[in-house]
């Protein structure tokens, strides 16, 4: 009888470890772009989760990836250099994104990598790149410690690797310019804050405490959910019966949905906030067009739409008629990819033409210098490799979409 | 205001669901002696099968002429599934050894899941599903969701006629028979074949009703719903007794309770702080599982029965 119940408890133990592992990578061959000419061909590596509940931000990534090395290609931007995308999957999990790494590492063409989304998984594949002086730069991660180190928040910036840059504004911004808009401009007093114990979530929600409690905001409650399962009916109870008008959410849409919905439903007058990625239409369509109403998001850089410099954006990325739409961080990922084509450009300008040897640290050495006019504003990185770019706009859930209410400079 | 009322009612509706679920695994393995870990994935194709009738319904149907539509082909799709996988992949293993069933109960499940996922439009992301109209039904100081009044019912009626068929039909009492000594019940006239696929279809049943409930509660069916649910499903039945139908019940409403209660409270406990909220909820209810299975190794309702070799 003993016997029976150890199979059975070794059994799911097993059979989960099993199938949890069994989510690994696979390769995405979708996003090749070779384009014509002589020369060189430089590879800039894309990783982003094309598959699985974020693959709506990642599959923008890629295609806005993919229309900036087509369009540096098609201008010759480079001289007797053509740029190949090579696009791997990561599933938003960081054991995924450490593999691929280690393969683009293994590429020697490869001379830059855009992505990853998540920074749960940057974390898994920085010192990877950093050990083979390849130049990452993400798009989308907004986790302070990523590049000020893991004392950021008590002053102790120190920058772990060198070669990672990111066009995307922080959290350390992002929350308490949420915190700021909430309790100025939107009202609120009394928070609920909840988040999901990830790297991007938890970061999120601390910044944003930090700034509401100092604007004097009262915090009502905390909750820890995991993103995993899909019932929060015990914390939907919670908040209701805390008295917030407002919770604020650090974390992603696929868990950000089910709980709006479900806290609504549960009868609380609340407001949901959160972060970057929250701001997707997937967000309305899992909370439903009638919970998410009124709901705010923030995130990184002003509306492309409103930019001027983003125009030529828009209309080449309608007129390459790409399936997917390119979403929050389609902009950032197109900067990203070409403030990678400037640093090559600089390093073969600066090398009689023809790529160096070691061409791998010249470009991480380039990019930290490069400044020019990108989709969403100037983009230059300062001493962190962070962007220098402190814009950020909060949306609002108006007749089921995001629409821009507030776009700022955080002024620190 | 007092929350505990509330937060009952959060648990045992969690804790039907995983009821519904958990009588699939406790009914296969009462005779059978497999663990079905397909289980999970037959739930979700359940889900996928509800949804896809809605689709091809016309637009702006009344959700209550749809709804037993939605069941009916949640259930045809779950049970089709649930019977091929017995016929093609548990069957021709019956006899071996008995971790080669069980294995190839894991492979089902992953390409059942990527199945979907590959093949169902749109399934790559969670897919909505339509919702009961109505606003929450308020009961003194409780409230229930309309997406939960389906669960409020079928949970109960799923188990009734259960109880009736295994105890009072001819084909009930066959399935106990087998699940006793299947050689004796064969040399007694026992078509014990076909009360493995009358087992491996009910079970189905219930995950289908399952699922359509799931789908109702949470608004979205997604290709790795069933997942973590079977997981937790399994988990109940172990620890109702696994091979006992209405421990698998117990067993669901004991798991979604403890869950809710320690997401709820435990952090609320004077030095627990670290170790309270949603996100230690799962640990919470292994925990329990532990304990039970410590105490009464053979589950809350299980029988001491000696194991077979």
């Amino acid at each position: 009888m003993r016997n029976r119940s150890l199979l059975i408890l070794t059994t799911a133990v097993t059979a989960g470890a099993l199938t949890l592992t069994a989510c690994g990578s696979r390769d995405d061959k979708g996003g090749d772009s070779s384009g014509e000419g002589g020369g060189v061909t430089v590879t800039i590596g894309l990783d982003a989760p094309l598959t699985g509940e974020l693959s709506a931000l990642g599959l923008g990534i890629k295609n806005s990836a993919d229309l900036a090395v087509k369009t540096a290609n098609k201008k010759q931007y480079v001289k007797g250099v053509t740029f190949k995308l090579e696009t791997l999957d990561d599933q938003a999990q960081p054991s995924a994104g450490q593999q691929n790494a280690t393969k683009l590492v293994a590429d020697k063409t490869v001379l830059g990598v855009v992505g990853p989304l998540n920074s749960g998984v940057a974390e898994s594949m920085q010192k990877v790149f950093d050990d083979a002086k390849l130049v990452q730069v993400s798009p989308a991660n907004t986790n302070p410690a990523l590049s000020q180190g893991p004392n950021w928040a008590s002053g102790d910036k120190k920058r772990g690797y060198k070669s990672y840059f990111r066009t995307a504004t922080t959290d350390a911004i992002q929350g308490p310019f949420a915190a700021q808009y909430v309790f100025n401009d939107a009202k609120k007093t009394k928070a609920f804050i909840i988040d999901d114990k990830k790297t991007y979530g938890a970061g999120l929600a601390g910044t944003f405490k930090g700034e509401w409690e100092k604007l004097g905001g009262k915090t009502v409650g905390t909750q820890h959910i995991d993103p995993d399962t899909k019932d929060f009916s015990a914390v939907a109870t919670q908040v209701k019966n805390s008295g917030a008008d407002v919770v604020y959410y650090g974390g992603e849409y696929p868990a950000a949905g089910p709980l709006a919905k479900q806290i609504k439903e549960a009868g609380a007058k609340v407001t949901v906030v959160g972060g970057d990625a929250l701001f997707s239409p997937e967000y309305v369509k899992l909370a439903g067009a009638t919970a998410a109403e009124g709901d705010f998001a923030t995130s990184v850089g002003a509306p492309i739409e409103t930019l001027a410099s983003a125009k030529e954006f828009l209309a080449n990325y309608k007129a390459e008629n790409y399936k997917e739409a390119f979403e929050a961080y389609g902009g950032y990922s197109y900067d990203s990819t070409w403030s990678i084509i400037e640093a090559v450009k600089k390093v073969v300008d600066g090398n009689g033409g023809k790529l160096p040897d070691d061409a791998r640290a010249k470009v991480v050495e380039a990019l930290q210098g490069v400044s020019f006019e990108g989709v969403t504003g100037s983009v230059a990185f300062d001493e962190f490799g962070d962007t220098t770019n402190k814009q950020l706009t909060v949306y609002q859930v108006k007749n089921g979409a995001f629409a821009p209410v507030k776009s700022d400079s955080f002024g620190e | 205001m007092n929350e505990l009322p509330q937060q009952l009612v959060n648990g045992l509706l969690l804790g039907s669901m995983y009821g519904l679920v958990a009588v699939g695994y406790t009914m296969v393995y009462g005779i059978v002696q497999l663990i079905n870990f397909a289980h999970g994935e037959i739930f979700m194709t359940g889900g996928f099968g509800a949804l896809t009738v809605w689709l091809i319904l016309p637009g702006g149907t009344s959700m209550w002429v749809a709804l037993p539509l939605m069941i009916i082909g949640a259930v045809i799709v779950a049970t089709t599934i649930a019977v091929g996988a017995e016929r093609f992949a548990y069957r021709p293993l019956r006899g071996g050894p008995r971790l080669a069933p069980l294995i190839t109960a894991i492979g089902l499940s992953l390409a059942l899941q990527y199945a979907v996922w590959v093949w169902y439009p749109e399934a790559k992301s969670a897919r909505t599903f339509p919702q009961i109209p109505g606003g929450p039904i308020e009961l003194g100081p409780v409230t229930i969701q309309t997406g939960d009044v389906f669960l409020v019912i079928a949970a109960p009626v799923c188990m009734a006629f259960l109880a009736f068929f295994v105890m009072r039909t001819r084909t009930g009492r066959g399935m106990q028979a087998t699940a006793q000594d299947p050689d004796t019940a064969k040399l007694m006239g026992v078509n014990t074949d076909r009360i493995i696929v009358i087992a491996f279809a009910l079970g189905a049943i219930f995950a289908a009703v399952g699922a359509v409930a799931y789908g109702l509660k949470y608004g979205v069916v997604d290709y790795k719903m069933g997942f973590l649910l079977g997981l937790k499903a399994f988990t109940a039945a172990v620890l109702g007794g696994i091979g006992n139908i209405y421990g698998a019940m117990i067993g669901g409403l004991v798991l979604g309770v403890a869950e809710t209660m320690a997401t709820a409270y435990v952090d609320q406990i004077p030095g627990m702080e670290q170790l309270g909220g949603q996100s230690w909820a799962n640990v919470w209810a292994f925990v329990l599982l532990i304990v039970v299975l410590l105490a009464r190794p053979q589950g809350l309702l299980g029988e001491r029965v000696a194991d077979r070799a």
